[in-house]
């Protein structure tokens, strides 16, 4: 079957996806979009997480048929969408309508290169959060949501936000700092 | 394999009567899962996520009708007052992405004995609400769970709602795992006070081939707390009787051993949570509910 949907911003069309065959599939095999990391595929470790109309979601546990018609961002598309977000509001929040507006512009969604970094990316890095790498994008995108509805979050709100994401190698510590950092910034900036 | 996607509520109806072997999927975390490791090929899968109506709840007089896809992090979100059992139950499932997109109606499709909202439902009590082009009808939750794994829907049924009954009384949930997030339940336990017919029901969850009531220990604790005048009185109940209470409830257990423990250890946790159910819900009952009649 054909599927249309938007892809961080851009229309996009996928063709002979198998009936059963998940979101996340569709964008590593067919769409070329491999920053979203299949470890599990039965939902348990976050590493696949990827928003569906605003909505975190595992893109493993996602029937590529259901997204038709329907908006998802991955991790290749977070740092513009963070951009527009604070382009929009400030950088404190964001309603999902505000957030359903926002477009992309010319930059690359293959990559996202072309873009700086969302501040949650550029506090993973300066906060040495990233180890092997694998579970990394999809504890950004499930950062950078909590992030947007609640710019103050305790320590056990983040848990909360995260704790469908599993890391193997850093213990979260780290992962935390980050978090805390990008917290911090974006409180600097308002 | 064929992908169905009907519009509305009418069309998936026509859809399944047409389909019967057609397999639901609505957020898709178990459906999905059995997909990926080729445990289910069905021939058609039936989409409910395009109807919109199964998103909605509607509070009513005495009871909640909750549309079947409404997701877990919704029911935290915006039934907590109306139905603290499964808002509380809702929580511990999983994880936040899980609870975005599951819901209570997949909860029942899949009706394990380890489903999370199950013990909440049958302590709170509730009906489910399945439909088909032949008609409506309404299944007490009690009647709903036939086997391992097994629901009394037709071939041709599908969920439309849940109505369950809004707390008249404080209500708890508990659950036995490994850790906080991500975890299927050991076993688990639902206990809901209803001070306006003066009775209590539990559910139990992984600790049976279905989530079951303890009745015995429901009859037991309702005929102890009220020839003692315990509702009039909000006096604290004897540590004898919630002893009894727990054994029944273990006692109503019919647990097998597997990876995640014991059939002895289930026995003892359920009877460990319904001790621990009962004293934190009889305490909001003395204190907040019934603050002006002073408690002993
Ligand atoms: C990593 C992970 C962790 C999990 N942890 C828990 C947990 O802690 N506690 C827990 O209880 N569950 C857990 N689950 C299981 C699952 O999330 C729940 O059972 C959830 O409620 C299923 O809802 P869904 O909408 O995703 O169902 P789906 O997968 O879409 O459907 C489940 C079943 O219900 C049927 N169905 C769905 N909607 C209808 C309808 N309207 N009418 C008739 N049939 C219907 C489907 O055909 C299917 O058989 C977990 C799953 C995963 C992947
Ligand atoms: S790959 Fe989707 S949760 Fe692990
Ligand atoms: S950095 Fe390796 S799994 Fe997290």
């Amino acid at each position: 079957m054909r599927v249309n949907f938007t892809v961080n911003g851009r229309p996009q069309e996928a063709d002979d996806v198998w009936e059963g065959e998940s979101l996340l599939y569709v964008l590593r095999e067919r769409l070329g979009l491999p920053g979203s990391k299949n470890a599990c595929e039965q939902g348990e470790c976050g590493s696949c997480t990827v928003r569906l109309d605003g909505v975190p979601v595992c893109s493993c546990l996602v029937a590529a048929g259901q997204v038709e018609g329907r908006e998802v961002v991955t991790v290749e598309g977070l740092a513009e969408y963070a951009q527009q977000r604070s382009r929009g509001t400030g950088a404190c929040g964001t309603s999902l309508d505000e957030a359903r507006w926002w477009s992309a512009q010319g930059t690359d969604s293959g990559t996202g290169e072309g873009t700086e970094l969302a501040p949650v990316q550029q506090a993973f890095i300066d906060a040495g959060a990233v180890q092997c790498g694998f579970c990394t994008p999809g504890l950004l995108v499930a950062a950078d949501e909590m992030l947007e509805r609640n710019p103050n979050p305790t320590d056990a709100d983040i848990r909360e936000a995260l704790s469908g994401n599993l890391c193997r190698c850093t213990g979260y510590e780290k992962i935390m700092d980050a978090v805390r950092l990008a917290a911090a910034r974006q409180g600097e900036a308002v | 394999m064929d992908f169905l996607r009907p519009a509305s509520w009418e069309e998936a109806l026509a859809a399944k009567a047409e389909h019967p072997t057609a397999v639901p999927i609505a957020g898709g975390t178990d459906v999905m899962v059995e997909i990926n490791f080729d445990h289910r090929r069905p021939e058609y899968l039936l989409d409910l996520t395009r109807v919109g109506d199964l998103y909605e709840w509607e509070v009513g007089e005495d009871s909640v009708r909750l549309g079947a896809s409404v997701p877990y992090t919704r029911i935290m979100e915006n039934l907590r007052a109306e139905l603290p059992g499964l808002a509380l139950a809702s929580h511990t499932v999983a994880s936040p992405q899980i609870r975005n997109r599951g819901g209570v109606g997949g909860n029942l499709g899949t009706a394990s004995p380890a489903g999370d909202a199950h013990p909440a439902l049958l302590a709170a009590g509730a009906e489910v609400e399945a439909e088909s082009v032949r008609g409506s009808r309404r299944i007490p939750i009690d009647a709903f769970y036939t086997g391992v794994k097994r629901n009394a829907l037709a071939a041709d049924e599908l969920i439309r709602a849940v109505h369950i009954n809004k707390a008249d009384g404080p209500q708890q949930f508990s659950k036995v795992g490994t850790r906080n997030a991500m975890v299927i339940a050991v076993c688990a336990f639902g206990l809901a006070l209803h001070p306006g017919t003066r009775t209590v029901r539990t559910g139990i969850g992984s600790a049976a081939p279905t989530p079951v009531r303890a009745t015995v220990a429901e009859e037991f604790l309702g005929a102890a707390l009220d020839e003692g005048g315990f509702w009039d009185s909000g006096r604290i109940i004897p540590p004898s009787v919630a002893r009894q209470f727990a054994e029944l409830c273990s006692a109503a257990c019919n647990p097998i051993d597997d990876v995640r423990g014991t059939a002895g250890y289930r026995r003892h946790a359920v009877g460990v949570m319904a001790r621990r159910t009962l004293m934190w819900t009889w305490e909001s009952y003395r204190g907040t509910d019934r603050a002006t009649e002073g408690a002993a």
